[in-house]
């Protein structure tokens, strides 16, 4: 375990409250990041749908899972965001979902449909009174059974590019294709990248990936285009529920924590923050998450670190490594007869 | 298959199916499959995404940064055979280690530009120089090492240039063991757990590897009153490869797993009986002065040094397919910040 000892700042590790600035960016503006609350995330997907489209991100199967609604299934070089369906044996826990209608009757309303003034009138679609459709039970509808079905709860979060401060797949990146923007977000340049592949097992998150047909490597841009013409990400600006949000780090990491303590004074205490803390591993997200249960459940790892952290350590025992082959080697030439 | 729930309870399926458990421990035990062997750590439950991967799995093809693990440290070992036996008179030793070494690097140069995904883009390696890259680190050793072991082989072919020919196999020596060791930090600098867990000793246990390949390939093509040296780095090379690798993954807690699983435990189980048997071997092809035993010496330990390199590449693409190798070492060690 590399965690044995306590862990120094240093250049490539701990926090990092100007990023841009690290990089080489004399007047950088202040940073821009995602927070995720998937807590009102309804899975709809339009992000995913919005950031194709936007970013002309290849089609890259239409797949059925099996295994959920989830069909995109995970990161990748050709899904730079991506939906997650969990469904769980849960209840609510003290959140009131609104989803409960015990003063509405309405198996009553269905039976005045198109009566009364409050029912759909010309143009709708149920059938007028007293016709119902052959095979309908006459004269009412029976109420499904609930079947113990109350307790159950979906989560559903949608997952990108975490643009960490301190970026494996920068830190690694041989030909300088990955760079830190102004805006503190990870960017891959495409007329660069010569396909190594380096930075896709050094990401703790398992985002970037190789496209198979293009061989060069591929992830979420944090729409740098958009940015620099001052409008918000595509992902952003196409979720219907503000479950994305985009804007300074700062202001969004005041928000979220204002969201958590809200969630936590309605009794929902499974909601926490995801990469939002400078001090964890990977210096914090710059895109992070409010997330009802542990992150792992959502596919996300618990507690990642950069690789770099280790790296000087590594140069190190690789330096003592050399020594002692050159050892062996010596070892070799001087052990017993000269004449063997 | 399908319960009441549409849970998927399938016989050896280890995906939760469509119910995904709640909370950090939830998930299924995995039953592990039993030779009587202890397990290293205790059996671990965790949670996942319907036991889908956290990391993506590495793209590099196997032949080529496998192949590439041997071949770099066959020819960086080889070139401290070279220089050695070229100081102490033995050209006879030296003259196909330096040949090996050229060969190997040579042959390792294609393997990289063709694991590309634009191998057209190649030269963009030497666009900048970054420490924080060992990849980059690499590339800028390699421009500087290659170059030197062809120009040791050439003059050697040639005949002429004495003096170039020596210079070159001297400075080929030197950054040879870098060429052999770097590569290991190739491998740890990754999120790969079953790569980064061992950063401490994987660089040994490459070294070691490198000697035995190195040795092996002398012992194959040099003769036998000249070889004295390769046996004995076989010897020492074996002992430290076996021994670095033992240490390494007692250290490194549940990522050691993958190494004793499928495919790179036939590898590695092959890796150390051919090595150990290189060794004796080797050992006997000095008492014997028999060419024959030194060839099957050298066979032996070429092909177990390669093993390893395949074997270590395997076990952890193997890690990263697997969310538990990812997950519970870092739940664990949140458990132990937290407690």
């Amino acid at each position: 375990m590399s965690d044995g000892r306590e862990v120094h700042g240093n250049q490539w590790y701990g926090p990092q409250p100007n990023v841009a600035g690290a990089a080489g960016y004399p007047d950088a503006p202040p940073r821009m990041g995602f927070f995720t609350d998937t807590s009102v995330c309804i899975g709809c997907k339009a992000c995913e749908v919005a950031c194709k489209e936007w970013n002309a991100v290849p089609e890259d199967g239409l797949e059925l899972t099996g295994m959920s609604y989830d069909n995109t299934q995970g990161l990748g070089a050709d899904t730079w965001r991506h939906v997650a369906f969990v469904e769980q044996r849960k209840p609510f826990g003290g959140q009131e979902p609104g989803v409960r209608h015990e003063d509405t009757d309405v198996f009553a309303a269905a039976a005045r449909l198109g009566t009364d003034a409050a029912s759909p009138g010309p143009g709708a679609t149920a059938p007028p009174p007293g016709h119902a459709p052959e095979g309908a039970p006459a004269g009412r509808i029976s109420p499904l059974s609930p079947d113990g079905r109350t307790e159950l709860r979906w989560l559903m979060a949608s997952d990108v590019c975490k643009h960490c401060t301190h970026a494996a797949c920068l830190d690694v990146c041989p030909t300088g294709a990955l760079f830190r923007t102004e805006f503190g977000t990870v960017v891959v340049q495409e007329d660069v990248c010569n396909g190594c592949g380096y930075c896709v097992p050094a990401c703790p998150y398992g985002v970037i990936d190789q496209r198979e047909d293009d061989g060069r490597v591929w992830k979420c841009t944090l729409c740098y285009d958009r940015l620099g013409a001052g409008m918000e990400p595509a992902c952003a600006k196409a979720c219907p529920t503000d479950s994305i949000q985009f804007g300074p780090l700062d202001e969004l990491r005041e928000r979220a924590r204002g969201r958590v303590a809200q969630l936590h004074a309605a009794g929902v205490t499974d909601a926490r923050l995801y990469g939002e803390d400078p001090r964890d591993g990977v210096g914090g997200d710059g895109a992070f998450f409010l997330l009802l249960d542990e992150p792992e459940v959502y596919g996300l790892p618990p507690d990642p670190v950069v690789t770099t952290r280790d790296l000087p350590d590594m140069w190190r025992h690789a330096a003592l490594a050399a020594a002692t082959l050159v050892g062996l080697a010596v070892g070799g030439f001087v052990g017993r007869s000269r004449r063997a | 298959m399908s319960g009441p729930d549409g849970t998927r309870r399938g016989a050896g399926d280890e995906r939760p199916g469509r119910e995904a458990p709640t909370g950090a421990y939830a998930g299924r035990r995995r039953r592990r499959r039993g030779r009587g062997e202890q397990p290293m750590v205790p059996d671990a439950s965790f949670s996942s995404y319907y036991g889908r991967p956290v990391l993506n799995k590495p793209t590099w093809k196997a032949l080529d940064i496998a192949g590439y693990l041997y071949l770099g440290g066959l020819a960086g070992a080889s070139s401290l055979l070279a220089a050695g036996g070229q100081l102490t008179g033995r050209p006879g030793l030296a003259a196909p280690a330096k040949l090996g070494a050229a060969g190997a690097i040579s042959l390792s140069l294609a393997a990289l530009v063709h694991d590309l995904g634009r191998p057209a883009r190649f030269l963009n390696m030497l666009r900048v120089f970054k420490p924080t890259s060992p990849m980059s680190v690499g590339s800028w050793i390699l421009v500087g090492y290659a170059p030197l072991t062809v120009a040791a082989a050439a003059t050697e072919v040639a005949g002429r240039y004495r003096l170039v020919g020596s210079a070159a196999t001297v400075a080929a020596a030197v950054l040879g063991p870098a060429v052999a060791t770097y590569t290991a930090v190739l491998l740890s600098d990754t999120a790969v757990p079953s790569w980064h867990e061992g950063y401490r000793r994987l660089p040994f246990v490459f070294a070691g590897s490198a000697a035995t390949a190195a040795s092996g390939l002398a012992l194959v093509a040099a003769p036998t009153a000249q070889a004295g040296p390769a046996r004995r780095m076989a010897l020492l090379g074996a002992a430290l490869e076996l021994g670095a690798f033992q240490l390494m993954k007692r250290g490194m807690g549940l990522p050691a797993e993958p190494f004793d699983q499928g495919r790179p435990r036939v590898l590695l189980r092959a890796s150390e009986a051919l090595t150990v048997a290189g060794a004796g071997l080797a050992l006997l092809s000095g008492r014997r002065r028999d060419r024959r035993v030194a060839m099957a010496a050298g066979a032996a330990l070429l092909t177990g040094s390669a093993a390893l390199r395949f074997g270590v590449f395997h076990a952890g693409v193997a890690s990263a397919e697997d969310p538990r190798y990812t997950v519970v070492p870092q739940r664990e060690r949140l458990t132990r910040r937290a407690g």
